[in-house]
C-alpha cells in the first residue's frame, strides 16, 4: 500500500525463498567469490557471443534460483526482468526458454530492486504466488554496446567504472522461510546536467541521495532504522559524492552502515578504477552477499538503492545530458 | 542535453556539478603526459630499429623503408590486441600508444574482433572502420585541402 508520496509498505511481507547468482572470472577473483552460487572461469560462458554469455548466466541463475526454493519451473507465475543490451534481449531470451509469462522492465542498473519492488507488490496484492525477478550484465557484452571495443587502447580516467559481469534472480513468495521485503520507494528521474558516461558515479548520486531522503521522509525513519544502507554501484567516487550529499540535507548516514556493491565485489588491487557497475553489479552482490549475511544472523534490517543511469549510446553523442534514477527496497530477516 | 541549453544549466545543476567536481579524482595529467612521451618516443626509436634493420640488410633506401617498416609495427599492435595485451598498456601509456601508427591499428583491429560475432560481412566489414573511418575521412579531407591550395599557390 501507498505510503506518503512514493513508498509503499508490503504488510504481508513477502518472502525472498532464494536466490540464484552466476558471475565471471573477473568478479571470482573478488572478495565476495564464496557468496556467489556459480562462478564462471571463461567469460564466454562455453557460448559463441558475450551476448549470448548473458541470457545463458540469466538462464542458469533462474535456474538455481528455482531449484534452492524446492519449486519446479511451472510454479512461477511471473518472471519479471530487465538488462542493458538494446531491447533487453538477454532477459526476454530467459524468459523464452523459461516459458513463464514474462514482463520486462527497463531501469538500467537500478533493475534489480524495481524488479524487487514490483515483484513484491505483486506477492503482496495476491496477484502472484511465486514469481522470479532479477537482471543480468556482461562487461564485455554492455561496453561494446555503450563504450569503445573491449580491445580498444583508450585510456580511461579515473573515474570510470567496470561493468559487472554477472547475474543475480530472487524468487519470491507469499510465505516460507527467508528475508521479507517489508517496504520499498520509487525513485524520480533525477538529471544534474552530467554528460560525461566516464562518470556514472557522479550522475547517479543525486538521484540516490532523492531516493533516500523520499524513502525516510514517506515511512518517517531514520538511517539508525536500518544494519545497513546499500547503494547499487556508485562505486568509490559516486558514494563519497552521495555521503556528502546526504550530509548537506541533514540526513547523515553513520559511515560504517552505509556502503556500495560497486565497491564491494571487486579487491583494491583490480584495476576497475572508481569500481564496479552494471545491472548485475547490485543484484549478485545484494542477493549473494548481503543476503547471506542476513541468513547468517550478521544484518537484521537493510536498504537497498539500486541506481540506474538511463543513457543510451545515441542519447551521449546528440549530447544528452544523463537522467539517472534509484529505487530502494527494505529487507528484514527475523530468525 | 543541447550545447546551447548545455549553457543554461540551472543554478541547481550548476552548484551540485560543482560539489560533484570537487570529490572527483582528476585525471594525473602531468603523469600522463610524461608516459605518453616516453612511450611514443619509445616506439618511434624501435619504427626507427627496424627502419635501419631494413636498410642494413636489406637493398632499402632511407625513403623505401618506410612502408615495411609500418607493416611490421602494424602487425604486431594487431597481434597484441589479438592477445588482449595492447588495451591493458594503452590505458598505462595513454596518448604514447594511441597517437603512433600502433594506435591506429589497435582501433581497427580491436573493432574488428569486436563485431566478429556479427559475421564477416555485417560484423567484421561494416564495422572495423567505425574507429578509425573518421580518421580517414578527415585526413583524405585535409590532405584534399592542403593539396588544393598548394596547387593554387603555384607550388611544384
Amino acid at each position: 500500500m501507498l505510503k506518503g508520496h512514493q513508498s509503499w509498505v508490503f504488510p504481508s511481507k513477502p518472502v525472498i525463498l532464494s536466490t540464484g547468482t552466476v558471475v565471471g572470472p573477473f568478479e571470482g577473483k573478488g572478495p565476495l567469490a564464496e557468496d556467489f552460487d556459480l562462478i564462471h572461469g571463461d567469460l564466454w560462458v562455453g557460448q559463441d557471443s558475450y551476448e549470448k554469455a548473458e541470457k545463458k548466466m540469466l538462464e542458469e541463475a533462474c535456474e538455481i534460483a528455482v531449484k534452492k526454493a524446492g519449486l519446479q519451473k511451472q510454479d512461477i507465475q511471473f518472471f519479471l526482468g530487465g538488462d542493458l543490451l538494446n531491447q533487453i534481449i538477454s532477459c526476454s531470451f530467459a524468459a523464452r526458454t523459461m516459458a513463464t509469462p514474462y514482463l520486462g522492465l527497463f531501469g538500467a542498473c537500478s533493475t534489480s530492486m524495481e524488479g524487487l519492488a514490483l515483484g513484491a507488490l505483486l506477492v503482496e496484492s495476491k496477484a502472484a504466488k511465486y514469481l522470479i525477478c532479477g537482471t543480468a550484465s556482461h562487461n564485455a557484452a554492455v561496453e561494446k554496446q555503450f563504450r569503445y571495443p573491449t580491445e580498444y587502447g583508450a585510456q580511461k580516467p579515473p573515474t570510470a567504472q567496470w561493468t559487472v559481469t554477472g547475474a543475480g534472480m530472487a524468487v519470491l513468495g507469499p510465505q516460507g522461510q527467508g528475508p521479507r521485503v517489508i517496504s520499498a520507494t520509487i525513485g524520480r528521474v533525477v538529471d544534474m546536467g552530467i554528460s560525461d558516461p566516464f562518470n556514472m558515479g557522479s550522475a547517479m548520486a543525486p538521484a540516490a541521495v532523492d531516493t533516500l531522503t523520499a524513502h525516510f521522509r514517506d515511512l518517517d525513519l531514520s538511517p539508525s532504522d536500518y544494519d545497513l544502507i546499500a547503494t547499487g554501484d556508485l562505486g568509490r567516487v559516486g558514494h563519497q559524492i552521495a555521503s556528502d550529499l546526504l550530509i548537506k540535507h541533514n540526513l547523515e548516514i553513520p559511515e560504517e552502515i552505509f556502503t556500495d556493491c560497486g565497491m564491494l565485489i571487486y579487491q583494491p588491487d583490480q584495476p576497475v578504477m572508481a569500481g564496479g557497475s552494471g545491472c548485475g553489479c547490485s543484484a549478485v552482490v545484494s542477493y549473494g552477499h548481503i543476503l547471506n549475511k542476513m541468513k547468517k544472523g550478521e544484518l537484521k534490517k537493510v536498504l537497498l538503492i539500486a541506481t540506474g543511469a538511463l543513457l543510451s549510446p545515441l542519447s551521449y553523442q546528440q549530447k544528452e545530458s544523463i537522467p539517472c534514477i534509484a529505487h530502494a527496497v527494505a529487507i528484514e530477516h527475523i530468525q | 542535453m543541447s550545447n546551447k541549453q548545455k549553457k543554461k544549466l540551472t543554478p541547481v545543476q550548476q552548484e551540485y556539478q560543482a560539489f560533484a567536481k570537487a570529490r572527483e579524482p582528476k585525471r594525473p595529467v602531468l603523469t600522463n603526459m610524461l608516459r605518453a612521451f616516453f612511450v611514443g618516443g619509445f616506439i618511434c626509436l624501435i619504427g626507427q630499429g627496424i627502419a635501419d634493420f631494413f636498410i642494413w640488410n636489406f637493398e632499402f633506401t632511407e625513403k623505401t623503408a618506410g612502408n615495411p617498416t609500418v607493416a611490421v609495427l602494424i602487425l604486431v599492435s594487431v597481434i597484441l590486441t589479438s592477445l588482449g595485451v595492447y588495451d591493458h598498456f594503452a590505458q598505462w601509456a595513454g596518448a604514447g600508444t594511441a597517437v603512433p601508427v600502433t594506435g591506429f591499428a589497435n582501433s581497427i583491429a580491436s573493432a574488428a574482433i569486436e563485431h566478429r560475432t556479427e559475421g564477416y560481412v555485417l560484423g567484421v566489414g561494416g564495422n572495423m572502420f567505425k574507429l578509425a573511418g573518421s580518421v580517414i575521412v578527415f585526413g583524405t579531407v585535409a590532405a584534399f585541402v592542403v593539396a588544393l591550395i598548394k596547387t593554387l599557390l603555384g607550388g611544384t
